[in-house]
Parts: C-alpha cells; sequence; structure tokens
C-alpha cells in the first residue's frame, strides 16, 4: 500500500518544478564537498606515509577516480530498484563467500580473494554493503518494531556472512559486516530488551569464541593490547611505534614529510592500515581535530540522510552504509592508538588500498541516491 | 491472527528511528570524543614521553672501536698492521627469519659449516642489537652481491672492519704473537665498557702482553639510524683513542738472518744488545703463519700445527729448556777464579775421564771416543774453555760443590724467568742440593754436580737466558733486564740493570781471552767458524746430550735416529773490546755445536753489526 501511496500524484507543484541540479544528477553536495577534502587530504598524508612516492599517490588516485565513478553510478540507481534487488546482491555475495572459502587464493596467511580471469576481487567487500542492503529490505518489509522471530532471522542473516568472514580469517571485515546489519536492526526498532537480552547472550559467548573461533594471532593480538611490552620487538611493536609517533607529533606535529617515526621506517604498514599515525605525527592533534571533524561531518550528514529519507528501507539502509563507515574510523584510529586490538581495519579514504576505498565510495553513492530521491510526499 | 491487526504504520516507525537515530548521534559523538581523548592524551599529556621515545629511537649510541696501535722494528719496518675488511654481519632482532635468511646468504656467499658454527656460538652471547658476524674477507665481488640482494636480506650488514695483519708471516710469528677473537673466558675478565665494539685481543706473546696499550680507548658516537638499523646521520661523536704504536728493538734483517741460517731446523736464536738488554732478534723455528689465528683458525689448519712433530707452535726461544752443555763453562770458570778454587795457572791432567776420589765411576771427556785420549796432562783454564775440556771443569765442579755454583750462576739470569716483555717464559733449572730436596726429595749426589759442570745432568736453560747470561759476561757483570719493546709512540723504556755480578776485571779478562781463543786461537774449538772475521769474536760452543748414553756404550752420531742427536749449542758476544750483541743459538739434534750453531752465530752477529757499521757510516 506504502508503495501506491508514493506514486500518486498528490503535489502537482512538486512535479512541475524543474528538478535541481542535485537531483537530477543524484549528487549530494554537501556529502560530495566533505568526501573530495577528505579525499585531498588523504592524498597529501598518503604522499608522506609511502616514503614520498609519486606512484603510490598516483596510483591511489587512480583508486579515486574509480571509486568516484563508482559513487556517481550507484548515485542514478533509484532506492526502489536497490530495495527490488537487495535479497539477490546478498545471496551474491554469500555465494562469493562460499566460493572464497572453497577456492581462495591466499595472501599472508589469509583467504581474502577470489581470483576471476586474472582479477583479483575481494567477496567481504561487497558484504559490506551487501548487509544493510538485505537487512534494510527484509525488516522494512515487515511490521516494525520487529518481532523476536524477525530478530531471530535477521541475527542469522548477519551471523552466518560474518562466520564465514571471521574464518578467512579476516576479524576487521567480519566486524564492520556484522556492525552495519546490527546497526540496522537496532534501527528498526528492535525492543531494549531484547537489545539487552542479545548483549548479554553476546558477553556469555565471548569465551568459546576466544577458545574456538578466533586464530591464534587474533588472540595475540588482544593480549598484546592489553600489554604490548609483552612482546616489545614482535607484535608489540606496531602499537609500541605507532603510539610513539602519534605522542611525538604534540599539538602541531613535526611538520609535513618530517615524521622521523615514519619517515625513518619506525612504523610498519605506515602507508595502509596505520597511516593516522604518520598524519597524527606530522600534523599534530591539529591533524587529528581536522581528520576527526571531517569523519563526523560526513556522519552527520549520513544520518541527516537518513532521518529525512522516505520510507523505512531508505532509512535503515542510509543509517547500515553510514554507522559502517564510523566503525571504519573508530576501529582504525581506536587500533592505531593502542584503544583496541589491532584487527585489520584502513582509515576509511585515507589508507592506502582500492578494494575498501570502491565499496565505501559506492555506499556514500547509496546515500546520495537515498539523498536525491524526488519527494512525493511532502514532510 | 494477530499479523492481521498489526498493519505498517510508516510514522510511528519514522518517529522511532529518529529516537534511535538521534541516540546512535550520541554514540557516535561519545565515541569520537572517546577518541580525541585518546589523541590529546598521547599527543598533550604524554607528549614529552613519546617525544623522548621517538628520539630514543631513531638515535643510537654506538661503541666505536679503538684502533689496535702498530708494532714497528727498530728500523721502522712495519710488523703488525691493521687491515680492512669487510665483515658479513647479522643483526637477530632485526632478522625475521633466520634460517630463509643463512638460507639466501649461502647462495651469495661461501658461508662455510664452521663458519656457521661460530656464528651460532657467538649469538649465545652477544648484546641486544650487536651485529653477529657470519664471514670474514669479503671479496668484492661478495660485496656486489650482497648490495644487490640487500633487500632481500633485512638485518644483514656489511661492514668494514679492521684486522690484524702480520706482513712478515712467519718469520716473527713466536716474537710477535698473534691477536684472535675474544673467547668467552676472556670477555668475563673484560672490562665490558672499553671492549664494546672490540673483537680481538692479544692471545699471545708481545699481542698479549702490551695489550692494555695496544688496545686504546674506546669512543662514542650518537647516530641516527632507521628502523633497519642503517646510519643515516653522525650527530655526535667522541673519537676513540688509538692504542699506542710499539717500536720494537728487534731487527727484521737480523731476524731474518737468524731464520735464513736455521734453515728448515728446530731451534732457536736469541740475540740481544749487552749495553741495554735491547733483543735484536728472537727466533723460533719452525714458525708458522700468525695471520691464521687472527679470526679463528680452521680446525684443520690448527691441527696440522699441532700435530706436526716440528711443534711449530712452540716458543722454543722463551719456552724451550735445553741443557746448556759446555756453554755454561765461561762463568763456571769466573766462579772458579772469584771463589779461588783455581787460578788462570792451575791446571789439570786429563786422561780423557775423570773420577771422584775413591770412586770407579768415569766421567768422560768429548774427546774420549773421538781421538781415545783426554786434551793433555797440563789443561789450564783458557785451554779448558777453548778446547771445551769437560776433565777440567769435572774437577772445577768437584772443588766448588752445587751450592756455590748456584750461587754463582744465578744472578746471570739462570734459573728463572728473566722477565722479557712477552708471555709463557720458561726460568730453566739451576739445580742446588736445596732445589733438588725441594723438587725431588732428595739428597744431591757429589756426581751429579759434575754433570752441571759441564751444563748437563739437571741443567736446563732457555735460548733466551743463554743470551742474557752471554750478555751479562760480554758486560763484565752488568745484569740488564732484556726486552723486546724499544718505545711506546715513540716514549723511549727505560733501561732496567736489575743486577750485577761482582768479579774482578782480571779475572774477567781471562774469561774473555779464553772465549775469544774458541773462535780465533790455535785449538779453538770453533776456530773454524772465527777465521776471517772483520772483528774480534768471543764464544763458546755446547753440545747437550739428549739421551743419557750408557757408561761405556759406544756413541756413534750417524747411528743414531736424527731426533736423538744431540743438540748444538753455541753462545757469542762480539766485537770482544767493546761487545754491542750477545747471541744464543740452539738447533735441536744439530749435533756438535761448533760446527752447527756457531755458524749460525756469526751470520746473525755479522749481519747485526755489518749493518751498524753501514748505518754509521
Amino acid at each position: 500500500m506504502a508503495e501506491y501511496v508514493r506514486q500518486m500524484p498528490s503535489a502537482a507543484s512538486d512535479l512541475a518544478r524543474r528538478p535541481a541540479i542535485s537531483e537530477r544528477f543524484h549528487i549530494d553536495f554537501p556529502l560530495l564537498f566533505l568526501l573530495v577534502l577528505l579525499t585531498l587530504f588523504g592524498l597529501i598524508v598518503l604522499y608522506s606515509a609511502s616514503g614520498q612516492s609519486v606512484a603510490s599517490v598516483w596510483r591511489q588516485s587512480k583508486f579515486f577516480v574509480i571509486a568516484y565513478g563508482a559513487m556517481f553510478a550507484a548515485a542514478q540507481i533509484s532506492v526502489q530498484r536497490y530495495q527490488r534487488w537487495s535479497p539477490f546482491i546478498f545471496a551474491g555475495g554469500l555465494a562469493l563467500l562460499a566460493g572464497v572459502l572453497l577456492f581462495g587464493v591466499g595472501a599472508k596467511g589469509a583467504q581474502r580473494w577470489l581470483s576471476l580471469g586474472g582479477f583479483r576481487f575481494q567477496p567481504s567487500e561487497l558484504m559490506k554493503l551487501a548487509m544493510p542492503l538485505m537487512l534494510a529490505w527484509y525488516l522494512a518489509s515487515k511490521v516494525l518494531p520487529p518481532h523476536p522471530g524477525h530478530i531471530l532471522v535477521s541475527l542469522l542473516l548477519v551471523l552466518v556472512p560474518a562466520g564465514m568472514i571471521i574464518k578467512q580469517p579476516d576479524l576487521g571485515t567480519a566486524l564492520l559486516v556484522s556492525g552495519s546489519g546490527l546497526i540496522v536492526l537496532f534501527m528498526a526498532g528492535m525492543r531494549w530488551r531484547m537489545i539487552f537480552g542479545a548483549g548479554l547472550l553476546a558477553v556469555l559467548s565471548a569465551w568459546p569464541a576466544w577458545l574456538y573461533l578466533l586464530h591464534d594471532y587474533q588472540r595475540q593480538r588482544i593480549l598484546t593490547l592489553l600489554n604490548p611490552e609483552r612482546d616489545k620487538l614482535g607484535s608489540g611493536w606496531n602499537i609500541i611505534q605507532s603510539k610513539t609517533a602519534i605522542g611525538s607529533g604534540g599539538w602541531s606535529g613535526k611538520g609535513w614529510l618530517n615524521g622521523t617515526q615514519s619517515q625513518l621506517d619506525f612504523l610498519p604498514e605506515s602507508h595502509t592500515d596505520f597511516i593516522i599515525a604518520v598524519l597524527a605525527e606530522e600534523f599534530g592533534l591539529r591533524g587529528v581535530i581536522l581528520l576527526l571533524g571531517l569523519y563526523l561531518l560526513i556522519i552527520a550528514r549520513g544520518f541527516w540522510i537518513g532521518v529525512h529519507a522516505q520510507n523505512s528501507f531508505a532509512r535503515l539502509l542510509a543509517s547500515g552504509v553510514t554507522f559502517t563507515f564510523f566503525i571504519y574510523v573508530f576501529v582504525n584510529m581506536g587500533m592505531v592508538s593502542g584503544l583496541l586490538p589491532v584487527v585489520g581495519v584502513p582509515l576509511p579514504l585515507v589508507s592506502a588500498g582500492g578494494t575498501s576505498i570502491v565499496t565505501l565510495m559506492a555506499g556514500f553513492g547509496i546515500l546520495m541516491a537515498i539523498s536525491t530521491e524526488r519527494r512525493f510526499v511532502i514532510q | 491472527m494477530p499479523a492481521a491487526l498489526t498493519l505498517k504504520d510508516p510514522y510511528s516507525e519514522s518517529r522511532t528511528y529518529n529516537v534511535r537515530a538521534a541516540l546512535v548521534l550520541g554514540l557516535v559523538l561519545i565515541l569520537g570524543a572517546t577518541l580525541f581523548a585518546r589523541y590529546f592524551a598521547l599527543q598533550i599529556s604524554e607528549y614529552e614521553t613519546y617525544r623522548t621515545e621517538s628520539d630514543r629511537n631513531r638515535v643510537q649510541l654506538q661503541s666505536l672501536p679503538p684502533k689496535r696501535g702498530l708494532i714497528y722494528d727498530r728500523n721502522g719496518m712495519l710488523l703488525a698492521e691493521n687491515r680492512p675488511s669487510f665483515v658479513l654481519s647479522l643483526v637477530l632482532e632485526r632478522v625475521p627469519d633466520l634460517d630463509e635468511t643463512l638460507a639466501t646468504l649461502q647462495d651469495l656467499v661461501p658461508v662455510s659449516a664452521s663458519d656457521l658454527k661460530k656464528f651460532r656460538n657467538r649469538s649465545q652471547r652477544r648484546r641486544p642489537y650487536e651485529a653477529v658476524p657470519l664471514h670474514f674477507r669479503l671479496s668484492e665481488q661478495e660485496r656486489a652481491l650482497l648490495a644487490v640482494n640487500r633487500f632481500q636480506l633485512p638485518g644483514v650488514v656489511v661492514e668494514a672492519q679492521l684486522l690484524r695483519h702480520y706482513p712478515q708471516g712467519e718469520l716473527f710469528s713466536h716474537a710477535l704473537g698473534y691477536v684472535g677473537r675474544i673467547n668467552e673466558e676472556e670477555q668475563r675478565a673484560l672490562d665490558e665498557v672499553d671492549y664494546r665494539g672490540t673483537n680481538h685481543i692479544g692471545k699471545i706473546g708481545l699481542e698479549k702482553h702490551y695489550e692494555s696499550a695496544l688496545h686504546g680507548d674506546v669512543g662514542y658516537q650518537n647516530v641516527e639510524t632507521n628502523a633497519l638499523g642503517r646510519v643515516l646521520r653522525v650527530l655526535e661523536r667522541i673519537d676513540p683513542v688509538p692504542g699506542v704504536d710499539l717500536t720494537l728493538s728487534l731487527d727484521a734483517d737480523v731476524q731474518r738472518a737468524a731464520y735464513t741460517a736455521l734453515e728448515d731446523r728446530r731451534g732457536a736464536v736469541v740475540a740481544v744488545d749487552p749495553a741495554n738488554g735491547e733483543v735484536i732478534a728472537l727466533v723460533s723455528a719452525p714458525g708458522f703463519d700468525t695471520n691464521l689465528f687472527v679470526n679463528g683458525i680452521s680446525a684443520t689448519d690448527y691441527s696440522e700445527l699441532r700435530e706436526s712433530r716440528d711443534l711449530p707452535l712452540f716458543n722454543r726461544a722463551v719456552q724451550g729448556q735445553y741443557p746448556p752443555g759446555s756453554t755454561v763453562k765461561p762463568i763456571f770458570g769466573l766462579a772458579g777464579l772469584e771463589y779461588g778454587v783455581v787460578t788462570p795457572e792451575t791446571t789439570v791432567r786429563d786422561p780423557g775421564w775423570y773420577t771422584l776420589p775413591g770412586e770407579d765411576r768415569r766421567f768422560r771427556d768429548w774427546t774420549l771416543k773421538i781421538r781415545g785420549t783426554g786434551h793433555g796432562n797440563a789443561v789450564d783454564l783458557n785451554q779448558a774453555i777453548a778446547e771445551s775440556c769437560d776433565t777440567y771443569f769435572y774437577d772445577l765442579a768437584h772443588r766448588l760443590g752445587i751450592d756455590r755454583m748456584h750461587e754463582f750462576a744465578a744472578p746471570f739470569g739462570l734459573g728463572a724467568p728473566t722477565g722479557l716483555d712477552t708471555t709463557n717464559e720458561r726460568g730453566g733449572i739451576l739445580p742446588s742440593s736445596q732445589w733438588k730436596q725441594r723438587a725431588r726429595g732428595e739428597v744431591w749426589f757429589p756426581g751429579e754436580t759434575l754433570n752441571v759442570g759441564i751444563g748437563q745432568g739437571y741443567m736446563l736453560a732457555t735460548p733466551l737466558q743463554l743470551a742474557v747470561a752471554t750478555a751479562v759476561v760480554a758486560n763484565q757483570g752488568t745484569v740488564v733486564r732484556p726486552r723486546l719493546v724499544r718505545s711506546l709512540d715513540g716514549e723511549p723504556v727505560a733501561v732496567a740493570v736489575s743486577n750485577h755480578v761482582e768479579a774482578s776485571p782480571e779475572h774477567w779478562q781471562v774469561i774473555h781471552q779464553a772465549m775469544h781463543d774458541v773462535l780465533h786461537g790455535e785449538r779453538g774449538s770453533a776456530r773454524a767458524v772465527g777465521r776471517g772475521a772483520a772483528f774480534k769474536m768471543a764464544g763458546k760452543s755446547g753440545t747437550a746430550q739428549v739421551i743419557g748414553i750408557a757408561q761405556d756404550a759406544e756413541y756413534d752420531a750417524d747411528e743414531l735416529e736424527e731426533r736423538y742427536r744431540d743438540h748444538s749449542l753455541f753462545v757469542a758476544f762480539a766485537p770482544l773490546e767493546a761487545p754491542r750483541i750477545a747471541v744464543a743459538v740452539v738447533v735441536e739434534n744439530g749435533g756438535g755445536g761448533s760446527t752447527v750453531a756457531a755458524p749460525i752465530a756469526r751470520q746473525v752477529i755479522e749481519q747485526y753489526l755489518v749493518e751498524e757499521v753501514a748505518r754509521r757510516g
């Protein structure tokens, strides 16, 4: 019935109005502006973090061109179409994940890629979008707030792919994927007592998960977080070096290209997961505030889009995509500063690496599609 | 059917959503604030700590090993130097996978099994972040190969190191000794600070005796390094103080003359300047290449040296203890004169043997076997020394008694180490009745005195002791402690007069004349050697029995196996009027002293004196 109501030409003046550029090209300008700022800042930091390698910045720029392309493409697809496609995208993602476990290509002891004719593809990335799409589709089709049965189904929809990703093993992505699903469930109005019940269950199941689900290196990382000195030259090295880099940056930083920790190679993974340490060392707390500010503004814009979306599916989807982005930010900045265990989550849109950028920007494309949907219902 | 009753309510759903969105936004802000607090804590509150940490990270205190002092001979010829050599080392903390790295390295550089074994030993006792040497003396090509493959070999470093080198090789092996890598035992005894960065230490000989002077003082530098430990910049530097350069009194030409004269025989030559105790030559043959020991000799090389019957590692000059034989006769002759038991005119009848009063045992003179008779009916001291008459000295020894002989000969440097500035010197034996009581727990028999009278029996002396004793004779009594080092960094070493043998000048004259007659007299035992010399020499031959020959057994040198032949000895000084060099020569199993050892002594003396004359114009 909702569909029918929306397509009613209830407001003739609205139809007659010439659509604005933003609506015609489905661009959310505030969001685009913030993203471009972040991209530029990210490239500046990357130049320093990669050891002043123009090639790295060039490669990253090419990824950004693809990613912005993906964003524009994703923005052109209508929300209804996403809604219709959601279950198929999810099912496809699940099949690909199964494919990874069966015929995946390994790297550094993990099996995350599928090789399709020379092109390496990471299905868990697709899941970061497929998950909020699927849960938004599923829950929007139900009467909200969801019943326990629906919640159970939703949890299953989250846990099955998350479990498959942990098995690869890729704790960071599993965290992001399940976070993007659970936030949809929360936004759909899952009752508080159930939230607390599920939370209690999660805490209780943490111990067996520690024993049976986590790999030895994942356990090491958590132990190392609790006490980095435990293994000063081994797994503790990264955290000690990144904290030293961040701390020694102070308020104003050592200056661009002048970070001793990063330029003298003390900082491991300085251009990928640990890039925030380079930023903090060279730009100081001022730079961190600028970056964190940009991130929070993007997230705030995401929520604004969600709140102003026209139906439950769009709302839930918007919050799923936005919150996933926040998890990226929080987990990465937390792990590099020694607040959280090292789980291999890149700093969104700043760390070098193509796949996550393309997925993230496609997500922002979906947000733009939601934000620029033609409004037939005046709110 | 409850489902039919619950209709979808977009407005309520939107309301719930808005509440939840506010909550999540709140959570995002709280977590964002947490992140900010964390970075604030690190960058503002704990800034000083991390700033220091970051400086300490990049700045490293490195020790700079001092350059080891050089060693020159008296004419400024380099005997021990430091040559740059490239060493392949590993910093284990920075090697991700040791086995893999070693495997890669083995493809590039010939790392032997013993290299690996020693590497593992060294890695057991290293300081953190210390580079552990794996392979020494990299060739140019190996260095290039390593440089090309450096990117896949983290933790592998190639360092230039100064390595000790002995350009003269085996010629000075025993005179200088050598350095080697510091072993575990030495490591414990060493000053850890001063030897930080030093890998080698004097192991034996001069190198060991002067270790503290040669080593120098360690320096330091603060360097900026990257995480791989590569030095990028030197921030501050305290230079090491190089070790002291030693100038020796040894003369490379005389040393070579002595070594050449010994040919491939086993033996030793020691030459001393009687005026100041400076050792002019200190040769033990055969020698060995000391360079082999600098970085740890290979097991095969070492066992070859150790198991050689010629004992090349044995420093005969200071460690070899030989019966001095007749070379001690001048000293005992002087003792006889000084104690008044004989005068220069006293004569002894020599039928070819001597018997103690009331005993049958015949102590034979060496002439008995050759000529079937002795030296004649009236042998005086001059003849007894010049012709080396044993019977005279049997009689003299009997009259002196062992304890007076001991008392008189001891100041000459016999029976105790001379105190030469090297290691492992031995003291020989100058027997006395007390000594025998102490060492053997037995009383002294008069017959034993007779053997000591001709430098046999219990008596033992090193070639160095014989040279020093000869120098005392040449000096007419002044005992100067011998030494190898003439100056430290140009600072001359003081002459150490340690003793004086009191004897009347007339008596010294008698002895000098007799020793002169050994070489230049009509019947001198070494007159063949003295013939045609440009200066007057004084000397005394000696022949030391290696095995006891039964009283009446026939002795035929030709039939004896070479190793059982007599040792050949000769001591000499020259020129007679103003002695400038005193020499002792020992040739193991050489046979007669005047035929084998004496020519060597003359060659050494001539080399030195001719050179000196030439130098003085």
